[in-house]
């Protein structure tokens, strides 16, 4: 960092950047972007994006099961149709989903070793559940994937699935009668979507894109946007379970 | 006559700077590192000096007692920092510049540094926007100028209310580079004990570190001392809390004239006190005068709320006295009329040390809204110190120390009459006279750092290359022995009064008897208090813990053992000085309506006394101030 | 009014701190916090017990040295004091009450003495690159590069930051954005602050990492208790200007 040092016969020397390959200067710099506390958010970010964007895509597609049983059940083999590009947003989400994981475990552990001893008397100026509760709200939220994978589209948690091929229609309604089942989803979209009423309004901030005119919008925009997921997600078991929806057969 | 030289250049005033700097000696660059420079101060001076001179090729130390360079009492300036850069066109110039100066400090002060002053006054605004320094701009991106008191025209560069915390970060990150250079390092926590003389130069200090307790010497070239002002004196003052005047005390001792002591400012718009547990007072800008009337009730004793005193039986004694100048009369008469008001038991507030400032009128006339627009940062610091909403009631003022003057003597390179020890900023005499105009301060303690040390101090250390001495020279042994005993002897008192209580009882005594307005009679009762209370501080004196430690208590016992003689030679300084002038006022000399009343026959001087010794008198030496291009007049403000 | 108080006490930086309780009695409601301090301080001194050491000086709140946790809130209940602690008058308590009072805490800040803490990390990061390079003398007229406005109010805005640090204490992660956030949009909203900007900001979030502060998960406590009302909006420009500062070396 001689350059900023005021030094200038010493700077010219040292300042030149390695130019030998630009492949080398553009891992140095992914390195040291993801080394600092910045780079790290925005790793945050941009995977949380990529996680919105799928919440967002797979409760369109969900919200389909309200049309005619055949609507959801093309739209699933739509989806089968072409396994490679299937294959690849998996990949992609799947890797965005652990490396979002992986950082903010990472800075929340960095977060408690800065902070060291905390005082006796603990107190915030405001209350705020969301932002208190980011890691175990992200790591239920976990836990439900897991869940839900295994559920759905692996289809190994009810027997029942297994005849049923690519009837999405009916095997959503057959999970969802089941209360436990419904009630373990309310919550872990609950979470999810307590998560995102902070993740959707740190987004911005963190690609620097908040600002005082934005902030208000940001911030409300934010919140109602997870809460109205939450809705959307939250209606299907709902539905089932107030009998609004029944198998086709 | 005297040991004073001021070795002011000869030739016209306005060329005296140029030929200066012309005829100064120079330093090789490569040698210039081979200089170590001890600044003293982290403010607006120190700050600026210790970073120009890094900048230039010096070795800097620099210390400070705060944790930070960043929180010098520079700080806390509110008002701005004059220039002459006649932006407004409103007839503004160097030479009006250096004569509102000379005139506002009553012709006490010297006119060759004065006119240098307000030359290089243009230079310092131009480097603190370099800097970075977020000025108030106008809406074409021009700097921004407001008017201030004393000035008949706009000059004043301002940065919301806290020009002087602005200018402090530019001058701190000035510091901040060349400490990440390497041309200056910092000890901050560190305060200055004492200073060493080998052979009569100033060569070294001895420094306390705060956290430890660790007594250490630091040899240098030459010594700056840029630590600021004395008003603490008086205990209770708009400085912050750990200002003190040792440095400049500890180099009194050691043989630096302190000049001018009794030239202190009390700045009419204070919160008034409310408690004998107050620590601190705290000033509110004199713009509230511009839209508030003060008064006081006509009846002695008048305990009514304000709201239920008729107008009729309210005295706006400015407006009264001053009819042309009204509530914008000059700080020191303003002070000085709440102080009679209050001394006739016409005060108000619990304590009777108080006169309302009225915005009742401005905001029948120009409506609240207006008025909240105008000063409502103002009030609502009003309200959270007092918990008075001034909006509904007319504020509680009272006069308050604000700034001194007076300082170490220097000559015209800013080094006092000790070779190879500088002294800037409100540390030094030079700029201000006997009163000091709004604005100035700020200007005074940049200039000192920025533009002229760098030019001066090669004249004397020129001639001194290779002349360092080490710290294992027996008077660094000496001064640091000295200062072990010292400390020592505050933590064996084991007495039953704590540094603050003597504090209090100076600052009160300082205040009744050596304050807004001194005669022979209070000054002579001040000098005979002073000694006894004195005594009493070393026999009483309590100090927990011990010197190895981070220990507040020892080091307001070390400050204060120098305020309590120090006081003394203030009184002194005040009894000799037999005439009224700026902010010093002797009830003996003033005019039959009660101006202060100058004698320039007798005291047209710069009084410099020479320390001989505790409960020895000192001596006064006299500089005579000749003025070549101003006439002296009889300030007016009827 | 009488209160009582629970403070921290810590001898040094290695020996052990704890909650000491005392009984601050009579205490006026004109008076501050930190003269409610300086009572107990003269009654504790007067029973030759040793005062509480805290960092205090300027006392009107811009100096930025007071460094109180005031029932678990740096400088104080927001609703208490809109500044420094040593703006809080005590009359905004309540008699009989309980105060905490305990140093800012990060692990970046380490205790000194009791409520003291070193807050020289702040320096550093200062010292990293929150400067222009501007020599003395060489500066051009002041109204050689104009500046708008608003640009000049909005980098006002952010260099309005008194340097206390209250944004570390008050954050769960112990980070220093906003600190930095502001230092860093004071100069890089400036013309002046154009030509070292990248490196700037490069360096001081380097050395923000370096010194172990922690990062920033938005929950901006640190705005809630800034006694100079900085906004949250500079730690944008600052997640912005790492950005745009670490792409431009990457391809440069």
């Amino acid at each position: 960092m001689d350059a900023v040092l005021g030094n200038a016969p010493r700077a010219s020397r040292h300042a030149a950047p390695n130019h030998s390959s630009y492949s080398t200067s553009a891992v140095n710099f992914l390195a040291s972007f993801y080394r600092s506390s910045i780079g790290k958010k925005w790793i945050v970010a941009l995977t949380g994006l990529a996680l919105i964007g799928y919440v967002i895509g797979h409760l369109v597609g969900n919200l389909q099961i309200f049309g005619a049983p055949e609507k959801i059940n093309q739209y699933a083999e739509f989806l089968h149709s072409m396994p490679r590009a299937l294959w690849v947003v998996r990949s992609v989400l799947l890797a965005a989903f652990f490396l979002h994981i992986f950082t903010t475990i990472k800075l929340a552990t960095e977060n408690r070793a800065a902070k060291g001893r905390t005082n006796e008397m603990r107190a915030t100026t405001s209350p705020k559940p969301a932002k208190k509760t980011m890691v175990v709200s992200g790591l239920l939220v976990l836990s439900f994937v897991a869940y839900h994978l295994a559920h759905f589209t692996a289809r190994i948690t009810d027997a029942r699935f297994e005849k049923l091929n690519h009837d999405v229609h009916t095997m959503v309604i057959l999970g969802f009668q089941n209360p436990l089942v419904s009630g373990f989803y309310l919550l872990s979209v609950f979470l999810l979507c307590l998560h995102l009423s902070h993740g959707f309004q740190s987004v911005p901030q963190t690609f620097g894109l908040n600002s005082k005119s934005l902030r208000n919008a940001i911030t409300k925009g934010g919140q109602a946007l997870a809460w109205i997921i939450f809705a959307g997600y939250a209606s299907i078991p709902l539905a089932v379970l107030l009998k609004q929806l029944t198998p086709a057969h | 006559m005297s040991a004073l030289d001021s070795k002011i250049p000869s030739g016209p005033l306005d060329t005296k700077w140029e030929r200066f700097k012309f005829e100064s000696k120079l330093i090789n660059p490569s040698n210039k590192r081979k200089y170590e420079v001890i600044v003293v101060g982290s403010g607006l001076a120190g700050a600026s000096a210790a970073a120009t001179l890094g900048e230039l090729g010096f070795s800097v130390k620099c210390f400070c007692y705060q944790d930070s360079p960043r929180r010098a009492h520079s700080i806390a300036a509110q008002g701005g920092i004059n220039a002459a850069k006649n932006y407004q066109n409103d007839g503004d110039s160097v030479q009006r510049l250096f004569y509102d100066t000379i005139k506002g400090g009553d012709f006490r002060s010297r006119e060759a540094n004065v006119h240098r002053l307000a030359e290089v006054s243009a230079n310092i605004i131009d480097q603190c926007v370099a800097q970075g320094v977020p000025f108030a701009r106008e809406y074409g991106g021009m700097l921004a100028n407001r008017s201030f008191g004393g000035a008949q025209v706009s000059r004043t560069f301002y940065a919301r209310g806290q020009t002087g915390q602005q200018l402090l970060l530019g001058a701190y990150s000035g510091l901040n580079r060349q400490i990440a250079a390497g041309t200056v390092k910092m000890f901050p926590r560190t305060e200055m004990l004492d200073l060493v003389l080998i052979d009569g130069h100033a060569k070294g200090i001895v420094t306390r570190d705060l956290s430890t307790g660790k007594i250490q010497s630091y040899a240098a070239d030459c010594v700056i001392l840029a630590t600021g002002g004395y008003g603490n004196v008086f205990y209770l003052s708009t400085n912050a809390k750990g200002c003190n005047v040792t440095a400049t005390y500890r180099a009194h001792k050691k043989g630096a004239f302190f000049a001018n002591p009794c030239f202190t400012q009390i700045h009419p718009t204070c919160i008034p006190v409310s408690g004998d547990y107050q620590s601190k007072l705290t000033l509110m800008s004199e713009s509230l005068r511009n839209d508030g009337r003060v008064w006081a009730p006509k009846k002695k004793g008048d305990k009514r709320p304000p709201q239920q005193i008729p107008e009729d039986e309210r005295d706006y004694f400015l407006e009264r006295k001053y009819p042309s100048y009204g509530n914008l009369a000059p700080r020191d008469i303003s002070s000085r009329s709440a102080k009679e008001a209050c001394d006739e038991g016409r005060g108000v507030g619990e304590s009777g040390l108080g006169v309302y400032l009225d915005f009742a009128d401005s905001i029948k006339r120009l409506s609240e809204n207006v008025v909240r627009e105008r000063y409502g940062n103002l009030f609502e610091m009003y309200e959270q110190i007092t918990g008075e909403d001034a909006y509904k009631s007319p504020m509680r003022i009272f006069p308050a120390v604000h700034y001194t003057m007076g300082g170490l003597w220097v000559d015209y390179n800013l080094m006092s009459n000790l070779p190879g020890l500088f002294v800037l900023g409100e540390a030094n005499f030079s700029d201000h006279g006997a009163n000091r105009l709004g604005a100035s301060a700020l200007m005074q303690g940049l200039a000192d750092g920025y533009f002229v040390i760098p030019y001066t101090i090669g004249n004397y250390l020129a001639p001194q290359l290779g002349k360092r001495p080490s710290t294992d020279h027996p008077e660094f042994k000496k001064a640091e022995q000295e200062t072990r005993d010292r400390i020592n002897r505050f933590l064996s008192i084991k007495g039953r009064r704590s540094a603050d209580s003597f504090h209090r009882e100076l600052g009160l005594l300082m205040w009744d008897l050596c304050g807004m307005a001194r005669s022979e009679k209070s000054l002579q009762r001040a000098l005979n208090r002073i000694p006894t209370l004195r005594q009493e501080f070393w026999e009483n004196l309590s100090v927990t813990g011990g010197n190895e430690e981070l220990n507040q208590a020892l080091e307001k016992a070390g400050r204060v053992a120098d305020f309590l003689e120090f006081g003394e030679l203030t009184c002194l300084d005040a009894l000799e000085r037999r005439e009224s002038c700026g902010g010093h006022f002797r009830e003996e000399y003033q005019t039959p309506d009660g101006e202060a009343l100058r004698d320039d026959e007798h005291f047209a001087h710069v009084a410099a006394w020479e320390f001989n010794g505790i409960d020895k008198a000192p001596t006064r030496h006299a500089e005579q101030l000749n003025y070549e291009s101003v006439h002296l007049s009889t300030r007016s403000y009827k | 009014m009488n209160l009582k108080l629970k403070v921290w006490r810590q001898k040094s930086a290695t020996a052990e701190g704890r909650l000491a309780e005392y009984e601050a009695r009579n205490i006026p409601p004109d008076a501050s916090f930190l003269e409610m301090l300086d009572i107990l301080n003269e009654e504790l001194l007067a029973k030759g017990d040793e005062p509480i050491a805290f960092d205090h000086d300027c006392r009107e709140g811009i100096c930025g040295s007071c460094s109180l946790t005031i029932n678990g809130i740096p400088h104080g209940p927001v609703n208490l004091s809109a500044t420094t602690t040593c703006q809080l008058y005590m009359r905004k308590f309540t008699d009989g009450q309980t105060i905490y009072i305990e140093p800012f805490r990060a692990r970046s800040f380490p205790i000194v003495r009791d409520l003291i803490v070193d807050r020289s990390a702040l320096d550093r990061i200062q010292r990293s690159g929150g400067y222009v390079t501007a020599r003395a003398g060489s500066a051009p007229d002041g109204n050689a590069i104009l500046i708008p406005k608003t640009e000049a109010d909005s980098a006002m805005e952010a260099a309005a930051c008194i340097g206390c640090g209250a944004c570390v204490a008050s954050c769960p992660n112990a980070s220093a954005m906003l600190f930095v956030g502001a230092k860093v949009s004071h100069l890089n909203r400036l013309p002046q602050g154009q030509p070292e900007r990248h490196q700037r900001t490069l360096n001081m979030v380097k050395k923000m990492d370096e010194e172990g502060f922690g990062n920033c998960s938005n929950h901006y406590e640190c705005e809630a208790v800034c006694p100079a009302e900085i906004p949250v909006t500079v730690i944008t420009q600052l997640n912005r200007d790492y950005a745009a500062a670490s792409v431009s070396k990457a391809v440069s």
